[in-house]
C-alpha cells in the first residue's frame, strides 16, 4: 500500500507494480488469436479469450487499487492535478482519433466522390475509369460495392439517440451538482438515470443496426458509405459501451460511499468522458446522418 | 554556488531519512518487469533502443550489401524489401523514439525537480508493450511470405497484398502508438504539474519545453495513424472502401492521412533532439543559451507549422495545383523558426569560452549536420523540382541527413553528456572523440555520396541500380559499414561505466562546469528518487533551475 500523503510536502510515489506487464501480456494474446483468426490460422478463441480475461482482471486490479488508494488518503492535491491533466489529454488523444475517420469522412465527400465523377482536372479519369459515375451521397462508389442500399432516416432512431445522449449529459451534471451538495441519495438516483440512458441509447443503436444489415443493405462493405458510417458509428458505440461501463462503476462506488462533495476527480474523469462521447455523438448526428 | 549545495545537501538529508519507505530498488528479473521508477525505467528505454538501433544498422547493412555492387548479388528483391521496410519501421519506432523517452524519463523529473514522471505505473505500461511490439513485429521476418515488405509508409493497395505479416504489422503500430501516447501524456503531466514551486514554464529547461511540445505533437498525431491502420485493417479483411475508388473512396486519402501524422512525425524525432542540443552548447561555451525565449517560440512555431505541410510528401500524387502551391510555402515558412534556432546556437557560441567534449562534439557536428539536412529539405520543398527528385537517393540522403547526424548524434550527445550523472563515473575522453570523429566521418561517407546518386536520378526503395552509380554506392556502403563498427567503441566506453567501474574517475554533483540546472544540484549517481519532496528553491536557487543564469536574478525576481 502506498504511503499516505494528505499535504503537498511529499510526492505520492507508488509502489513497484506487476499490472502493466501482465496487461500488456494479456493484450498480446489478443492481438495473436485475432491476427490469426484474421488471417485463417484457425488457432482457435483460446488466445482471445484468456487475453481478454487476463486485461480485463488487470484493469479492475488496477483501477480498484487506484480507487482504494484515493480513498485511503494517499493523494494529496498535486495527484488529484496530475489525474486531471492525464484525463484531459486522453481525451484530446481520442478526439484526434475520431478525428482520423471524420477526415476520411470529409475527403470522400468532398473530395475523392467528385474526382471518380470528373471534377477538377479529373475529367479523365471519370471517362476512362468510370464512365457515367456522378457523383451523389450517399454512394457506394462507381462499382456500386455491395450493392444498392437505402440509409437511416436521420429523424428518425438517431434523432432520439441524439436526445438521449443529451439528455444523459443533463443527468450526469445534476448528479454532480448533488455530488456537490452532499445529496448522495439523489446523486445516485441521477446516475441510475444516466446508465439507464446509456443503455438505451446502446439498444436503439444495436437494433438500428440489424435494421441496416437485414433491411436495408446498409453493410460495412457498401462502398465509402457503409466504410465511414459504420466505422464512425461503430467506435462511438465502442465508446458509449466503455462509458457505460465506466459510469455504473462510479454508480457501485458511490453507492458504497465512495466520493467526497469536495474531492471525486474518479467521478468527474467519468462525466468528461461522457460528455466528450456525447459531443462525437452531436457531430456524428450531423455530419453522417443530416447532411 | 555554495547555496547549490546546500539544496543538494538538503536532498541526501530527505533520503537518509525516509528510508523506511521501502522506495529502493528489488532484485533480479522483477525489478525492471514491476518498476515504476523512472531512472529504471528511462535505462530500460535506453536498452531497448540501442537494442533496435543495432537491429535496425543491421538491417541497413544488408541493404548497403546488397548495394555494393549493380545486379543481385545476396538477398532477393522482396527480402531486400522487407529490409528497408523494416529498417525504417524498427528504427523510428524502436530506436530514436524510445531513445527520448528514455532521456525524458531519466531528465525530466531531475530537471524540473520532483520525485518521479507524474504517472509511474502508466510509465512502465508504456515502456513494457514496446518489447512485444517489437516481437510481433520482428517475428513476421520468420513467418510464412516474410515480414511486410511495403515500405514503412504502408501505402495501399500495396501493403494489402502483405501476407500473414500483416495484422501483425497493424497490431504493432497500435501497440507502439499505445507505448507513445501513454509515453507523452506522462511526460506533459509531469511537465505541467510536477514542476519545483517557484519554476514557471518560461524558466524551465530548454529540453522540458521541447519535450513538452514533442508530447503534444505525439498526441495529436499516434490516434490519427491508429486510425489510418484500422482503416487498412478494415479494407483487407471486412470489406470496407476507404482506399478502393470502386467504392467512392481513394488510395491517397491514406496518404493524406498517414502523412497527417507522419510529418509532425518528423519533428517529433526532431524537437527533443533541438532541446538535448540547447543544453549541451551552453554548458560548453560557458554562456546562458542566446534567446531562450526565441526557442520556445520557434519550437511551438514548427509544431503548428508541422500540421500545415503533410502533402509535401506527395507532390507527385497529383494533386490540385492550389494545395502543391500551398503545402509548397508552408514548408518553406519552416525554414524560418528552424533558421532562428540553428542562428540562437550559433550565438551561443559567440564569444563564449568553449571547450570540445564529447557531447559538445556530437552537438556542433548536428548543428552543422542538421543544417545540410534542412538545407536538402528546402530543396525538396520546392514542388516543381521534387517531381525530379521524389523517391531518389536525394530524399534517402535528405531524411537520413536530419535524422542521423540530426537526431541520433543527440542522442549520442546527450548519454555522454549524463552519463556521469547516471553512473557516477566518468567515460573514457578520449575514445570519445575517437568516436565521434569515426562516426562523423563515416556517416558523411554514408550520406553525402546519396544526394549526387540521387540528383542523377537512382530510384529509391530498388535493390538494383545503373551501373554509372556504382561509385558514389561503394563509397555509401564503404561509410555505413564503418559507421556501424565504429559504435563499437562508444559500446566499449559505455559498458565500462555502467558495468566495470572499478577504478573509473569519480563524477562530481556538477559534472560539468559550465552546466546548470537542479539535475546538477543531486549527487552522482542521482538517489533512486530524486526529489521525495519539491525542492525549496530560494530566488537564488532558482537560478540553477533557470534557463539563464547570468540574468535571471534582473529579468525574474520573484518574491520570496
Amino acid at each position: 500500500m502506498a504511503h499516505a500523503a494528505t499535504d503537498n510536502s511529499r510526492y505520492f510515489v507508488p509502489q513497484p507494480s506487476p499490472w502493466p506487464f501482465i496487461l500488456t501480456a494479456g493484450l498480446v494474446a489478443i492481438i495473436y488469436g485475432v491476427a490469426g483468426y484474421l488471417e485463417n490460422k484457425h488457432w482457435g478463441p483460446v488466445p482471445i479469450y484468456a487475453g481478454a480475461a487476463i486485461a480485463i482482471y488487470i484493469v479492475f486490479r488496477w483501477l480498484r487499487g487506484v480507487a482504494l488508494e484515493s480513498e485511503g488518503g494517499a493523494y494529496n492535491a498535486q495527484v488529484d492535478r496530475t489525474y486531471r491533466w492525464g484525463m484531459a489529454w486522453f481525451i484530446f488523444s481520442e478526439v484526434m482519433f475520431f478525428g482520423a475517420f471524420f477526415g476520411a469522412l470529409f475527403y470522400a465527400r468532398q473530395l475523392s466522390v467528385p474526382w471518380l465523377s470528373g471534377e477538377g482536372a479529373e475529367l479523365s479519369t471519370n471517362q476512362l475509369l468510370w464512365p457515367g459515375f456522378e457523383k451523389d451521397w450517399p454512394t457506394n462508389g462507381p462499382g456500386a460495392m455491395g450493392g444498392s442500399f437505402e440509409t437511416i432516416p436521420a429523424w428518425g432512431v438517431p434523432f432520439i439517440n441524439t436526445v438521449i445522449l443529451l439528455t444523459s449529459g443533463v443527468t450526469i451534471t445534476m448528479a454532480h451538482h448533488a455530488l456537490k451538495a452532499a445529496e448522495r441519495l439523489k446523486c445516485i438516483l441521477w446516475m441510475f438515470a444516466t446508465v439507464a440512458l446509456g443503455v438505451c441509447f446502446l439498444y436503439l443503436q444495436a437494433s438500428e443496426y440489424i435494421e441496416a444489415y437485414q433491411h436495408l443493405n446498409l453493410k460495412l462493405s457498401s462502398g465509402i458509405y457503409g466504410s465511414t458510417f459504420f466505422m464512425l458509428t461503430g467506435f462511438h458505440g465502442m465508446h458509449v459501451t466503455l462509458g457505460t461501463i465506466m459510469l455504473a462503476v462510479i454508480t457501485a462506488r458511490l453507492m458504497v460511499g465512495h466520493f467526497k462533495p469536495e474531492s471525486h476527480f474518479g467521478f468527474e474523469g467519468v462525466a468528461w468522458y461522457w460528455h466528450f462521447v456525447d459531443v462525437v455523438w452531436v457531430g456524428l448526428f450531423v455530419f453522417v446522418y443530416i447532411l | 554556488m555554495a547555496h547549490h549545495d546546500t539544496h543538494a545537501h538538503h536532498d541526501d538529508h530527505a533520503h537518509g531519512e525516509h528510508h523506511d519507505h521501502g522506495h529502493g530498488p528489488e532484485k533480479g528479473i522483477m525489478r525492471w518487469i514491476k518498476t515504476t521508477n523512472h531512472k529504471d525505467l528511462g535505462t530500460l528505454y535506453l536498452f531497448l533502443s540501442f537494442t533496435m538501433f543495432m537491429i535496425g544498422g543491421l538491417m541497413s547493412l544488408v541493404i548497403r550489401a546488397e548495394l555494393w555492387m549493380p545486379g543481385l548479388q545476396f538477398v532477393d528483391p522482396e527480402f531486400f524489401n522487407q529490409m528497408t521496410t523494416l529498417h525504417a519501421l524498427v528504427m523510428i519506432f524502436g530506436g530514436l523514439m524510445p531513445a527520448f523517452v528514455g532521456l525524458a524519463n531519466w531528465m525530466i523529473p531531475m530537471m524540473v525537480g520532483c520525485s518521479d514522471l507524474a504517472l509511474p505505473r502508466v510509465n512502465n505500461w508504456g515502456f513494457w508493450i514496446l518489447p512485444f511490439a517489437f516481437t510481433l513485429l520482428l517475428g513476421t521476418l520468420f513467418m510464412p511470405g516474410g515480414g511486410p515488405a511495403g515500405g514503412w509508409t504502408m501505402y495501399p493497395p500495396l501493403v494489402l497484398q502483405t501476407g500473414n505479416a500483416f495484422p501483425f504489422l497493424i497490431f504493432a503500430v497500435h501497440l507502439m502508438g499505445i507505448s507513445s501516447i501513454t509515453g507523452a501524456i506522462n511526460v506533459a503531466v509531469t511537465i505541467l504539474n510536477m514542476r519545483a514551486p517557484g519554476m514557471s514554464l518560461l524558466k524551465m529547461p530548454l529540453f522540458a519545453w521541447t519535450w513538452l511540445i514533442t508530447a503534444y505533437l505525439l498526441i495529436a498525431t499516434m490516434p490519427v495513424l491508429a486510425g489510418a491502420v484500422t482503416m487498412l485493417l478494415t479494407d483487407k479483411y471486412f470489406g470496407t472502401a476507404f482506399f478502393t475508388a470502386a467504392g467512392g473512396g481513394d488510395p491517397v486519402m491514406f496518404q493524406h492521412i498517414f502523412w497527417f501524422f507522419g510529418h509532425p512525425e518528423v519533428y517529433i524525432l526532431i524537437l527533443p533532439a533541438f532541446g538535448v542540443v540547447s543544453t549541451i552548447i551552453p554548458t560548453f561555451a560557458r554562456k546562458s543559451l542566446f534567446g531562450y525565449d526565441s526557442m520556445v517560440y520557434a519550437t511551438a512555431s514548427i509544431a503548428f507549422l508541422s500540421f500545415i505541410v503533410w502533402a509535401h510528401h506527395m507532390f507527385t500524387v497529383g494533386m490540385p495545383l492550389a494545395g502543391e502551391l500551398f503545402f509548397m510555402f508552408a514548408t518553406m515558412l519552416i525554414a524560418v523558426p528552424t533558421g532562428v534556432k540553428v542562428f540562437n546556437w550559433v550565438a551561443t557560441m559567440w564569444k563564449g569560452s568553449m571547450t570540445f567534449e564529447t557531447p559538445m562534439l556530437f552537438a556542433l557536428a548536428f548543428v552543422f549536420l542538421f543544417t545540410i539536412g534542412g538545407f536538402s529539405g528546402l530543396m525538396l520543398a520546392i514542388a516543381p523540382v521534387d517531381f525530379q527528385y521524389h523517391d531518389t537517393y536525394f530524399v534517402v540522403a535528405h531524411f537520413h541527413y536530419v535524422i542521423v547526424p540530426g537526431a541520433v548524434f543527440a542522442v549520442i550527445a546527450g548519454v555522454y553528456y549524463w552519463l556521469p550523472k547516471w553512473t557516477g563515473v566518468m567515460y573514457n575522453e578520449t575514445l570519445g572523440r575517437i568516436h565521434f570523429w569515426l562516426s562523423a566521418i563515416f556517416i558523411n561517407l554514408t550520406f553525402f555520396p546519396q544526394h549526387f546518386a540521387g540528383l542523377a536520378g537512382m530510384q529509391r526503395r530498388v535493390p538494383d541500380y545503373a551501373v554509372q552509380f556504382t561509385d558514389f554506392n561503394v563509397q555509401s556502403s564503404i561509410g555505413a559499414f564503418g559507421f556501424f563498427v565504429s559504435q563499437f567503441v562508444m559500446i566499449y566506453n559505455f559498458a565500462r561505466c555502467i558495468w566495470f567501474r572499478e577504478g573509473m574517475e569519480k563524477a562530481p554533483a556538477r559534472v560539468w562546469e559550465g552546466a546548470h540546472g537542479l539535475e546538477w544540484t543531486v549527487p552522482s549517481p542521482a538517489p533512486y528518487h530524486t526529489f521525495e519532496e519539491p525542492p525549496r528553491l530560494l530566488p537564488e536557487g532558482e537560478i540553477t533551475a533557470a534557463h539563464d543564469a547570468y540574468d535571471a536574478l534582473d529579468r525574474h525576481k520573484i518574491n520570496p
